[in-house]
């Protein structure tokens, strides 16, 4: 997924002479391409993610379309304050392209695990919010970044993740897909987390319940009629989101359906991180696993919502 | 209680309590007359400013009041937001808007705040007011201007504490900028009290030197003295410029002068309003 949005910056910037790439001592080789045909718009800068935001910020002012690439971690926490204030405050263009959403670093620990990232950010006034599911969707997300006004930020999953969105439907910027028609549970995912609610509606329909499963890759600015209009077919409904419980996709729901006047309340279910740093290593799948994120966890929650009276 | 400027070279020394010319009184005036319309605002920090600003806006700076954002001006922006009041006096006085919003200075029908908006007021090139910002939006402007346009960044001695500052400043060497100018407002005086007890700079031009800036030091006060630096720049080629500016916080008015309990000021009484202008009269 990383390897095809930055292809996407390269193929935008041969198109369009405002972009520009930034990136912040990122691995070698990264983007040589970019580097041999456009030199004068490629930079890779140091490590100081506060300054390159406020210089991106400054690039944008002047016209540039400012695409900056370096962990999701380190482009969101350290420089929080020159997002606020020289991106949105500003309105600049810059997108900020997150490597590692969620626990793709689990080898590397907290430093390296970006939790919460969707929930610092959707507080923003002007920030677009994009959690795309695999690398196709990718592809058709990145020249939609171009002209949105404001900065954008993109988080990129695992590299190899499985294809499950449809290459014939067009992105279009908040609206929702609906990757598997269900009954009337539905499992609402962000990000490549729509593979593990796949995974899941199977597994329930094997055990005899139909689940459909919607995915969500813009998180901000939400089309929330168009999501409202699938909870409202459904009786309940279950979140997963490889990121903290407070404040991203679970808590968008939340807020949704408790303000909704549905004729009949639904049951509902937040699955994501815990509350808590990550105490283990491992991979992706077995941290993902031990902070409660699995097949097995989405079934038993969505089997749990329907057994309650 | 006001205390002595930290040693400067000796011919950027500024003498407190020197005298004003006409205009740099005038300028004075209009920033109190908008201070007193809110009764608030970071006094000390506007008057040690109003030379540098002055002498940027009459002599060095080129722009075009009636269209701020033509594509051929310089770019100045104020990194030290909170010394705005004096940014907003020299651009009513060149046009960019009336001179009758400074009296709606914080005001709700306002567009002047107690920190300048980008957007908001024209002439004003970034949103600014936490520290640590202008000049990395600076080498961002400067590198898209590269070849046809100055940038000009107005920093705290204050300022100089954030890390990201110096972040900006090695990006500024890498990417050779010279045609990015930094002013150092040096007053010595930070919120709190002296620079030289709440964070030391010093020696303030030796590490801007060390980050890769070719650096010069002048009295901020004096304006022929600032005038032939800043038609100097850039003071290098193929480097950014800096330029500190030795300063008194507060220039102008005596009890002003060095005093950290004018840094801000909120509730100011009428009674300090009319010693500030009768202050001036006499400055």
């Amino acid at each position: 997924m990383r390897k095809t949005c930055l292809d996407c910056v390269y193929e935008l910037a041969r198109m369009d002479e405002r972009v520009v790439f930034l990136g912040s001592d990122l691995g070698a080789g990264t983007l040589d391409r970019f580097k041999a045909d456009l030199p004068d718009r490629f930079f890779m800068e140091g490590i100081s993610e506060a300054h390159l935001v406020g210089m991106a910020a400054g690039l944008a002012l002047e016209g540039k379309i400012v695409y900056f690439n370096t962990i999701a971690t380190f482009i969101t926490r350290r420089c929080f304050e020159q997002i606020v204030l020289d991106l949105c405050l500003h309105r600049a263009k810059v997108r900020l392209i997150g490597s590692g959403g969620g626990l793709v670093y689990a080898p590397l620990g907290p430093t390296h695990l970006a939790t919460e990232d969707i929930a610092i950010l959707r507080t923003l006034p002007g920030m677009t919010i994009l959690a795309p599911a695999d690398a196709t969707e990718m592809r058709r997300l990145m020249p939609v970044t171009l002209d949105l006004p404001g900065p954008v930020y993109i988080r990129l999953g695992k590299g190899g993740d499985p294809v499950v969105t449809d290459p014939a439907q067009p992105f279009v910027l908040g609206r929702p897909y609906l990757l598997r028609p269900g009954g009337d549970t539905l499992l609402v995912s962000t990000g490549t987390m729509a593979q593990m609610a796949l995974d899941a509606a199977d597994r329930l329909e094997a055990q005899g319940l139909r689940a459909g499963v919607l995915h969500l890759p813009t998180l901000k600015p939400l089309d929330t009629e168009a999501v409202l209009a699938h909870l409202a077919l459904a009786r309940a409904v279950v979140s997963l989101e490889e990121h903290t419980r407070i404040g991203g996709l679970g808590s968008i729901l939340a807020e949704l359906l408790a303000e909704t006047p549905f004729p009949s309340p639904k049951r509902f279910a937040r699955l994501g991180l815990p509350d808590a740093f990550a105490e283990q290593y491992g991979s992706q799948a077995s941290l993902l696993a031990h902070m409660g994120l699995s097949v097995e966890s989405v079934v038993e929650a969505a089997l749990g919502l329907h057994a309650r009276r | 209680m006001a205390t002595t400027p930290s040693p400067a070279p000796p011919d950027c020394r500024p003498g407190l309590s020197t005298p004003l010319d006409r205009r740099s009184r005038a300028l004075r005036l209009a920033i109190v007359g908008a201070f007193a319309s809110a009764g608030r605002g970071h006094l000390g920090s506007a008057f040690s400013l109003v030379e540098m600003l002055r002498v940027l806006y009459d002599d060095i700076l080129r722009f075009d009041p009636v269209r701020p954002d033509w594509a051929d001006r310089d770019r100045l922006i104020l990194s030290k937001g909170h010394g705005c009041l004096a940014l907003y006096a020299i651009l009513a006085d060149k046009g960019f808007f009336p001179a009758a919003e400074l009296a709606r200075f914080c005001r709700p029908e306002g567009i002047l705040g107690g920190h300048p908006e980008f957007g908001k007021i024209p002439g004003v090139e970034a949103s600014t007011g936490s520290l640590g910002h202008g000049l990395s939006m600076g080498v961002g402007r400067a590198m898209a201007l590269r070849g046809r346009g100055r940038v000009f960044v107005v920093d705290s001695d204050g300022e100089c504490n954030e890390g990201s500052l110096w972040e900006a400043a090695l990006h500024a060497a890498k990417h050779r900028l010279d045609n990015l100018a930094v002013l150092v407002d040096y007053n010595h005086m930070q919120s709190y009290g002296p620079t030289a007890e709440v964070l030391p700079l010093d020696p303030l031009g030796a590490k801007w030197e060390a980050f890769g800036f070719e650096v010069e030091e002048v009295d901020g006060h004096d304006l022929d003295a600032l005038r032939a630096a800043l038609r100097r720049v850039p003071f290098r080629a193929g480097r950014p410029s800096v330029l500190i500016c030795h300063t008194v916080k507060g220039k102008g008015v005596p009890f002003l002068e060095q005093n950290a309990a004018w840094h801000h000021k909120s509730k100011a009484t009428d009674e300090e309003i009319r010693a500030l202008l009768a202050a001036l009269e006499t400055a």
